[in-house]
């Protein structure tokens, strides 16, 4: 019966983020999220609501999430569209794309005007004294250290057919993430590292772009990627931006973006070229981010572990009992918690109900909630004595108040001990719910992964710290409460 | 003499193990039975049997000439009290709350109870003021105090006490042995008693049922027991209780 809340219980969460406003979703790096802000400005500048998801994962998320109508646009590039998403690279033509593009329900801007191509870039200084101008001269030097994406690592037109086209035999290749990858080259870990051409940072760490001798790479023209279903108002909002951007004015954007650690900076220097704060966006001051992100984050980890309690405990006190069902129970519930958040998330996103969203948040924290709160119950249960048992039997007591009177209350504080594990492992957890946009204070630290930023990091992570503490701290004094004072003495 | 407790035909196997061999037994009322015999000779079984923990292989227990099924068996239950050797309190629960859980959870007015454990105080000798205390916080003594209160507390018609004393010092076994037979006497109470010791048996009981091997070997009084000995085992048994109580 108590089954029967958990999709009300979704369904409330749900209500309180689905909405009516176009999603414009963006990914995770700087220009993506510049781009959707642009976007964003413009929808609502012709009277449409909209908001901006940030940095809600990859390529194949962002497309997913827009095939099947979880968000209405996004900026994508024309490369990646026909070998990522249509996995045709003979698609050139802008007409061709579209048409195939139309059979998903998926409509195609113009392109905005700059073409930001993959590169493979290094340290000014390390190209200068090896003599290094072109991806083929790497060739020569087998030595040097790569430090690249895990999506270049692993796209149709990424590093095994580019190593492949050049004959680069490499003896050292790293994955590694965007923002951090930079970090990696200036200290020297990494030599070389995928880029795009447009990347703000190229300049900002004194670092060249190889030349793409054999022109390996295609064309990254970017465009906006919409929904079928978006009103024609939303379409002359996004079209209007076409041919806007050239590449000059794209990576002054991006710079001010990184500059500012705010990307919706870069999108007032877009509408009104201003670079000072007398702009119509005034951002909001950090202790109202540090609320908002704490409250989602504590909404993600406490209807998560509500959860796991109501069905983790019926399910603990089926356990206990043993036999081939028990062992089926704790075994699932072990199983799950094997699986790789990351991996969970990514395994939930592509289901009908879930998607990007804050539910499958929810469901993945529920289900890391849930082995700690069953084998607690369960063992705490089992580990009452025989003669307990027996007396509780013999006084003629029902088996519902056996449960209810004698063998819960004295498993109380093993099962309490499970709730707190599951406690402390969803607020830690929760931080990852940012990764499909579901927020909480995980998103100032993708961000700040993003931006290489330690401070906005630490936004994130400072409160995401206390909050565990704070809930160890009261579940302590949650134990006087619910444990029975014959348990304690 | 009408009993209240009747075995027909019982035997209870565990496994290859057979505990009780095909076994008519049967308990008068407002009479104590003492069910004496070495370990492993099937009486706390039989107590078991009696009170549902078991169900018997073959044969019946009639309770009252009807037999005891698993529809009235929790009905039953609350006529018979039940006392173990290490009284198995509800740790969580005072005192009070152990002797008044089943009164209460059958919706007896608090009046009723609050007279209820101060009359059960007073008969088993426990202080009123350590009512409040935990499972944890009494001697061995009192916590079998306890238990017997809670066991007597919906006025059973059966009390079954397995080893009520066995854990307990002698002196404090002494006293509660002599507690127990005043309660006996005062209340009129039909009991089945589980002991190995003779001398006790004798003590708080008007009839012995010797057992070894799960089969009656011999019932009766000490006398009995004592002057017409059914079997060398009886003799043996008795032999070997007295010189234990005299070293």
């Amino acid at each position: 019966m108590t089954l029967y809340g958990i999709p009300l219980l979704l369904a409330l969460v749900s209500t309180s983020i689905a909405a009516d406003p176009v999603i414009v979703a963006s990914k995770r790096f700087t220009e993506s999220y510049v781009l959707a802000e642009i976007a964003t400005r413009s929808l609502r500048t012709d009277g449409l609501p909209a908001e901006h998801r940030q940095g809600m994962g990859g390529t194949i998320i962002l497309w997913e999430a827009l095939r099947t109508g979880q968000i209405g646009v996004y900026a994508e590039y024309t490369g990646t569209i026909a070998e990522e998403i249509l996995k045709d690279p003979e698609l050139v033509s802008p007409d061709a794309i579209r048409a195939e593009l139309l059979k998903s329900g998926v409509g195609m801007s113009g392109e905005l005007g700059f073409n930001n191509t993959y590169a493979l870039v290094m340290r000014r200084e390390l190209a200068e004294r090896l003599g290094i101008r072109r991806i083929s001269d790497l060739r020569q030097h087998p030595q040097l250290k790569f430090g690249l994406t895990h999506e270049f690592l692993n796209r149709r037109d990424g590093w095994a057919p580019l190593s492949a086209r050049y004959g680069l035999a490499t003896s050292e290749i790293r994955g590694i993430d965007h923002g951090i990858g930079y970090e990696a080259l200036r200290s020297g870990a990494t030599d070389i590292k995928d880029a795009y051409s447009t990347d703000a940072k190229i300049a900002e760490h004194d670092l060249v772009a190889l030349e793409d001798d054999l022109h390996f790479f295609p064309q990254y023209k970017a465009v906006f990627l919409y929904r079928l279903s978006l009103p024609p108002d939303g379409v002359s909002a996004l079209r209007r931006l076409e041919g806007t951007l050239d590449e000059g004015r794209m990576i002054r954007l991006n710079a001010e973006a990184e500059r500012t650690k705010d990307y919706s900076r870069a999108a007032d220097l877009y509408f009104t070229g201003a670079t000072d704060g007398a702009t119509r966006h005034t951002p909001e001051p950090l202790s109202h981010k540090l609320l908002r992100w704490t409250a989602r984050h504590l909404q993600l980890a406490g209807i998560s572990l509500l959860l796991a309690v109501v069905v983790g405990v019926p399910l603990g006190i089926l356990a206990s009992r043993g036999g081939a069902f028990g062992h089926t129970i704790l075994a699932v519930t072990g199983v799950v918690q094997t699986i790789p958040s990351l991996a969970l998330l990514a395994l939930l996103v592509p289901l009908p109900f879930f998607g990007i969203s804050a539910r499958t948040a929810i469901a993945a924290l529920f289900l890391y909630g849930l082995l700690p709160i069953v084998r607690n119950t369960a063992s705490g249960l089992q580990d009452i004595a025989q003669p307990i048992r027996e007396s509780a039997i013999a006084l003629g007591l029902t088996p519902a108040a056996r449960l209810r009177k004698i063998y819960l209350p004295m498993a109380s504080r093993t099962i309490l001990a499970g709730i707190k594990t599951s406690a402390v492992i969803n607020v830690g957890t929760a931080t990852l719910a940012a990764l499909i946009g579901a927020g909480g204070l995980g998103e100032p630290i993708i961000s700040g992964l993003n931006l290489n930023d330690h401070a906005t990091i630490l936004q994130g992570a400072i409160p995401a710290a206390v909050l565990a503490l704070l809930v160890q701290w009261s579940f302590d004094l949650l134990d006087r409460l619910l444990i029975p004072k014959g348990l304690r003495i | 003499m009408d009993a209240l407790v009747q075995l027909d035909g019982v035997s209870k196997s565990f496994g290859a193990a057979t505990a009780v061999h095909s076994l008519d037994l049967s308990f008068a009322t407002g009479k104590t039975t003492a069910l004496i015999g070495p370990s492993g000779c099937g009486k706390s079984t039989l107590l078991r049997l009696i009170v549902g923990l078991l169900q018997p292989n073959t044969g019946q227990v009639k309770f009252r000439d009807a037999a005891v099924t698993s529809e009235n068996i929790s009905q039953l239950r609350r006529g018979i009290g039940y006392v173990i050797q290490d009284g198995g309190l509800f740790p969580h629960l005072t005192a009070r709350d152990n002797v008044l859980l089943m009164a209460r959870q059958l919706g007896r007015p608090e009046d009723e109870c609050r007279m209820r454990v101060e009359e059960l105080c007073a008969l088993t000798r426990f202080p009123l003021d350590a009512l409040q205390r935990y499972p944890v916080e009494l001697s061995g003594g009192q916590r079998q105090r306890v238990s017997l209160m809670r066991a007597l507390a919906l006025a059973p018609e059966l009390l079954l006490l397995d080893e009520p004393l066995g854990a307990l010092d002698p002196l404090v076994r002494a006293a509660l042995q002599k507690d127990l037979k005043l309660i006996f006497q005062q209340l009129q109470q039909t009991a089945i008693l589980v002991t190995h010791d003779l001398a006790e048996a004798a003590y708080l009981s008007d009839h012995i049922v010797l057992l070894n091997d799960g089969r009656v070997v011999q019932q009766g009084t000490l006398a009995d027991l004592r002057d017409r000995p059914a079997s060398a085992f009886v003799s043996e048994f008795l032999r070997a209780q007295r010189s234990l109580t005299l070293t």
